[in-house]
């Protein structure tokens, strides 16, 4: 049994439902916010407990085989919480790369050339995903100094993983499991992949590459 | 959306020739098996535009990506591009293969979809003794299911060295190989349901089984 204190909670969405469209069906938010992130809660919260529980009682052999599951729920809650947040209406300001985030844009060209080379980039990389997963941009400290050390990165990750190994600061991350985008595009991913990049927030993006994510989102209870 | 729109006498007479496997290739190259209902003959369970989907959209491009990597592979002598391929050739190669046993898996409840076969076969003895009853084994695995985190398949296998049956999960297209032998696979991908059961996947997990042609699992039991 969980308290509120001890418990996570389904984070609002900054944006209404019906706001992406049409981009992405405020059907499929509605579902994928309220169904699909609301399970990953209360999965999350239920290992938890019982995580608690385990603990409590020194029993090693159920604490180890709590840990996919913490890791998938969880993963499935920092992975929404963050993808909500990178998203914005199209047309709003926020989603104009050029001038809501003049630095990022900046590493972006430094890094891949031109922003059309690394939409290219991307969107190979989220074409490539096998399964369910997510891909990302991140930020990783750089060998050299050039950036002010920070290196920029596509990744890719499965499932529910998180995007923080080694370090990484992710910037923003795009849904590839099917539920994402299936109600809307069908089997068409490459329609998804194509037209996401509309509600990017990439003010949102330019921030966590500034400052990283602590200040905007936090997972601690 | 008859079938016989997509029937080719290419395709039937491949896979008149492929009686290990379903999965149809001719001369060299991966092709859609043809399908023995029409899209949709499992409704009310799995949706027409669900099978239309999955069978001319999903399993076709799976097809088409594997013959381009299989080309690809040929036509290189450079052992660092080989290697490359090798996880699109395992992924798409896998999900001809999964997709192709999961079609003969599925009957329309007029062609014995559903129907549990008697208590004198084989199979239905095998069941009974491992988990003790057809109930208990769609249990087992409606569990399998419903744990597979992302996208990926829940088999019910015969071991060939023990002749044991056993329930295994593979993750996206991975195959069930050796010494594993196919005999009921369950699509878990997002795509195999969402159209018509969206989140609540339980429910296609339970409502599949009306479909699930027992006597070819029985065919592949006793292969
Ligand atoms: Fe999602
Ligand atoms: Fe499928």
């Amino acid at each position: 049994m969980t308290s509120a204190a001890d418990a996570y909670s389904l984070p609002p969405l900054p944006y209404a439902y019906d706001a992406l469209e049409p981009v992405i069906s405020a059907q499929i938010m509605t579902l994928h916010h309220q169904k699909h992130h609301q399970t990953y809660v209360t999965n999350l919260n239920a290992a938890l407990a019982a995580h608690r529980t385990a603990s409590a009682t020194n029993d090693v052999p159920a604490i180890i085989s709590l840990q996919q599951k913490i890791k998938f729920n969880g993963g499935g809650h920092i992975n929404h919480s963050l993808f909500w947040r990178n998203l914005a209406p199209p047309g709003q300001a926020e989603t104009d790369l050029v001038t809501a985030a003049p630095e990022l844009k900046d590493a972006i060209v430094s890094r891949w050339g031109s922003v059309d080379a690394f939409l290219e980039k991307f969107k190979l990389a989220l074409l490539g995903i096998q399964g369910s997963g997510w891909g990302w941009l991140v930020m990783k400290d750089a060998v050299d100094s050039t950036n002010n050390g920070k290196r920029l990165e596509i990744v890719s990750t499965k499932d529910q993983d998180p995007p923080f190994i080694d370090g990484q600061v992710p910037l923003f991350g795009v849904d590839m499991w099917e539920h994402a985008y299936y109600l809307q595009y069908l089997n068409n991913k490459a329609g998804y992949v194509n037209e996401i990049w509309k509600v990017i927030n990439w003010k949102v993006a330019g921030e966590r590459y500034v400052g990283g994510i602590e200040k905007e989102i936090t997972f601690k209870l | 959306m008859a079938m016989s729109l997509l029937r080719t006498s290419a395709a039937r007479r491949a896979m008149m020739s492929t009686r290990s496997s379903p999965a149809v290739f001719a001369r060299g190259k991966a092709t859609l098996p043809d399908l023995d209902y029409d899209f949709g003959a499992l409704e009310p369970y799995i949706s027409g535009q669900i099978m239309e989907l999955h069978y001319t959209k999903h399993h076709q491009t799976y097809v088409n990506s594997y013959n381009t990597a299989i080309e690809k592979f040929e036509s290189t002598s450079d052992v660092r591009a080989k290697v490359e391929l090798q996880s699109l050739i395992n992924f798409h190669g896998g999900g001809h293969l999964n997709h192709s046993l999961f079609w003969k898996n599925l009957a329309p409840r007029k062609a014995g979809g559903g129907e549990l076969l008697d208590s004198k076969s084989p199979l239905t003895k095998a069941i009974q003794g491992k988990y003790g009853s057809y109930d208990q084994l769609i249990g087992a695995i409606n569990t399998q299911l419903a744990a597979i985190q992302g996208s990926g398949w829940t088999w019910l296998v015969k071991d060939s060295n023990s002749g044991d049956l056993e329930i295994i999960n593979k993750a996206n297209q991975d195959p069930v190989t050796g010494p594993y032998i196919p005999l009921v696979g369950i699509d878990a991908w997002e795509h195999a349901y969402y159209l018509q059961y969206k989140n609540v996947k339980a429910d296609y997990f339970k409502a599949i089984w009306n479909v699930v042609n027992w006597k070819e699992a029985e065919k592949r039991f006793l292969a």
